[in-house]
């Protein structure tokens, strides 16, 4: 057998075929996963497949996590369809605050390495994190999925970036993957896969490696898995091109408006007066961020005057746990405003909406205008460390001048 | 098969994102591409819905449909009666979705061609033709692989299965 890439060997497996770089092949996969805000439109366009049954329901899960909770006629009309269709097939339905879909599969042990996990949500390829081949489709595809359990794909080339030395005080997998984004542009990866290498374990922890795979999305990755044991692709396949990112040498960044690929290290733009900082969504960390962002905070001596802090916990166990440690409950003694669980106010269709010509620092993974619902708002991206410090200050600051 | 696609061009900038193509804004009230349509592209320019004609194709630079993976996204396109997008580069989600609705993406080098051309667009087995009727210039993409050819020619993914039932295999 000639050696194999890690999507080579994947979507071979899936599709049954000896898949190489550059064949279109019909994959059966493993997960399938669908939100509010694709899902709907899916169901209608199965109908007009002529769909009567899902093929394999037991891999199918949906998640309100876009609208949750549903705060208009249309959404709530989203949300009892998704409601009224999964009961009729035997779906999954995630309840409204069991949070983020993918976030949810992953932290529940359903994502496996050598799975195909395939999601109506741009982000699913933060499953690349366990090793899966994971990306996101469109609804129109799911609808399919859910017809005949199959869905086209053209086998990626790979690149390959390897993670090397391990992350300093106060530099986070977020400005490492920021540090990704930006020096391989928003294009740098199109329709390719983005291996991980990491010589040593411990450089990044689960949560690193799903913020670092998620962000991988804005360099138009269609996968960017960490390849584990036999799904590691061969010795002498067909790898395109590698970089190496020392994380040794990494400063904290923020990624500047509107621009995911912009990242500058904050000292450059330190002073620039924040109004509303967003912690949350699903590259805004596990329960540790929070409680590190809680530390921020408290070095600080809280939310400053004027600013706006918003925190949403991706999942409902991250909100537990930060329940039950009292980290949201002092959060919230600081000023922090705690939304419900889900995407919040990362792209405007939940939570708070930001002010005109208001500048935001967010730990989410995109800045677009209009991203959050306001056109004219500002958006910075950067970790919940760096987050943090712009909350207690009123500025975007390195956070390590606060640690 | 040798179908051509005649058009006028309408060319867009460099990173026209989703949000760009149709607004979120827009689709608080409405997912229904019929409505949305009077909105197409906005953002690039307020009187795009006003002047674009069925049969007009886009033309536009790299990473046209960047941002996120909303199908609206492509068919807003195609309730405009657009059946074609020339561009550098596309996003991979805005790419796979317009197949899957019949939308034809072609990458090409659009730099030569200008707003109102004249396009005709054949599609050989080998290559896929752009002459420029205006400026007599000619250039040429990579043809379609014959799976991707079936569901455009079917009009998109929804149509094929409800006549197939199934996706199209290889040598069918």
């Amino acid at each position: 057998m000639p050696p194999k890439t890690t999507s080579e060997k994947i979507l071979g497996s899936k599709s049954g075929t000896d898949a190489r770089a550059g064949d279109i092949v019909l994959c059966e996969p493993d997960l399938v996963l669908g939100t509010d805000g694709s899902t709907p439109m899916a169901i209608d366009l199965f109908e007009q497949m002529g769909g009567r049954g899902v093929r394999y329901p037991e891999r199918v899960i949906l998640s309100r996590d876009h609208y949750a909770p549903a705060t208009t006629n249309a959404t709530r009309q989203f949300h009892d369809r998704m409601e009224a269709f999964a009961n009729q097939h035997g779906i999954s339905l995630l309840s409204v605050d069991d949070g983020i879909g993918f976030s949810v599969a992953l932290e529940a042990g359903m994502v496996s390495a050598g799975s195909l996990v395939v999601g109506a949500d741009s982000h699913t390829v933060t499953c690349g994190a366990a090793g899966a081949f994971a990306c996101g489709i469109g609804s129109t595809d799911l609808a399919a999925v859910f017809l005949t359990g199959e869905v086209w794909l053209r086998v990626p080339e790979t690149s390959r970036v390897v993670l090397q030395g391990a992350l300093p005080h106060g530099v986070t997998p977020k400005d490492l993957a920021l540090e990704l984004v930006s020096s391989l542009g928003i294009e740098g990866a199109n329709y390719q896969t983005i291996e991980f290498i990491v010589p040593e374990e411990r450089t990044l922890t689960t949560e690193g490696r799903e913020i670092v795979s998620n962000l991988a999305a804005e360099t138009g990755a269609k996968a960017a898995v960490f390849p584990t044991g036999e799904w590691a692709s061969d010795e002498g396949s067909g790898i395109v091109s590698e970089i190496l990112i020392d994380c040794g040498t990494l400063q904290p960044l923020v990624a500047t408006p509107h621009d995911p690929a912009s990242g500058l290290p904050v000292g450059e733009v330190a002073g620039t007066s924040i109004d509303r900082v967003f912690l949350g969504t699903c590259t805004g960390g596990h329960a540790q961020s929070y409680r590190e962002a809680l530390d921020v905070l408290d070095a600080g001596n809280g939310v400053a005057q004027g600013v706006t802090l918003v925190v949403t916990p991706p999942t409902r166990s991250v909100r537990l746990d930060l329940e039950r440690d009292g980290t949201l409950q002092r959060l919230e003694a600081l000023g922090a405003t705690v939304t419900e669980t889900g995407c919040g106010a990362c792209c405007g269709t939940s939570g708070p909406i930001p002010h005109e010509n208001t500048k935001v620092l967010s730990t989410a993974n995109r800045n677009f205008r209009g991203r959050m619902g306001e056109p004219t708002a500002n958006i910075y991206l950067g970790s919940h460390i760096t987050c943090a410090a712009a909350a207690a200050t009123g500025r975007l600051v390195d956070p390590r001048e606060i640690l | 098969m040798n179908p051509t696609i005649v058009g006028r061009a309408r060319v867009l900038p460099d990173r026209v994102n989703t949000d760009y193509i149709i607004s979120s804004t827009r689709k608080k009230d409405t997912i229904d591409p019929s409505q949305l349509k009077r909105w197409l592209l906005e953002a690039v320019d307020l009187n795009f819905a006003r002047t674009v004609k069925p049969g007009d194709i886009l033309v536009a630079g790299q990473a046209f449909g960047c941002g996120s993976a909303m199908e609206v996204a492509v068919t807003v396109v195609t309730a405009a009666g657009i059946k074609a997008v020339l561009a550098r580069s596309f996003s991979r989600t805005y790419y796979r979705n317009a197949i899957n609705n019949g939308l034809m993406p072609i990458v090409c080098d659009t730099s030569t061609i200008s707003e109102g051309d004249e396009l005709s667009l054949s599609l050989c087995h080998d290559r896929v033709v752009i002459t420029n009727r205006t400026s007599e210039a000619e250039l040429t993409a990579a043809a379609f692989p014959s799976f991707i050819l079936k569901i455009l020619s079917a009009g998109g993914l929804v149509p094929y299965l409800r006549e197939h039932g199934r996706f199209p295999e290889e040598n069918e």
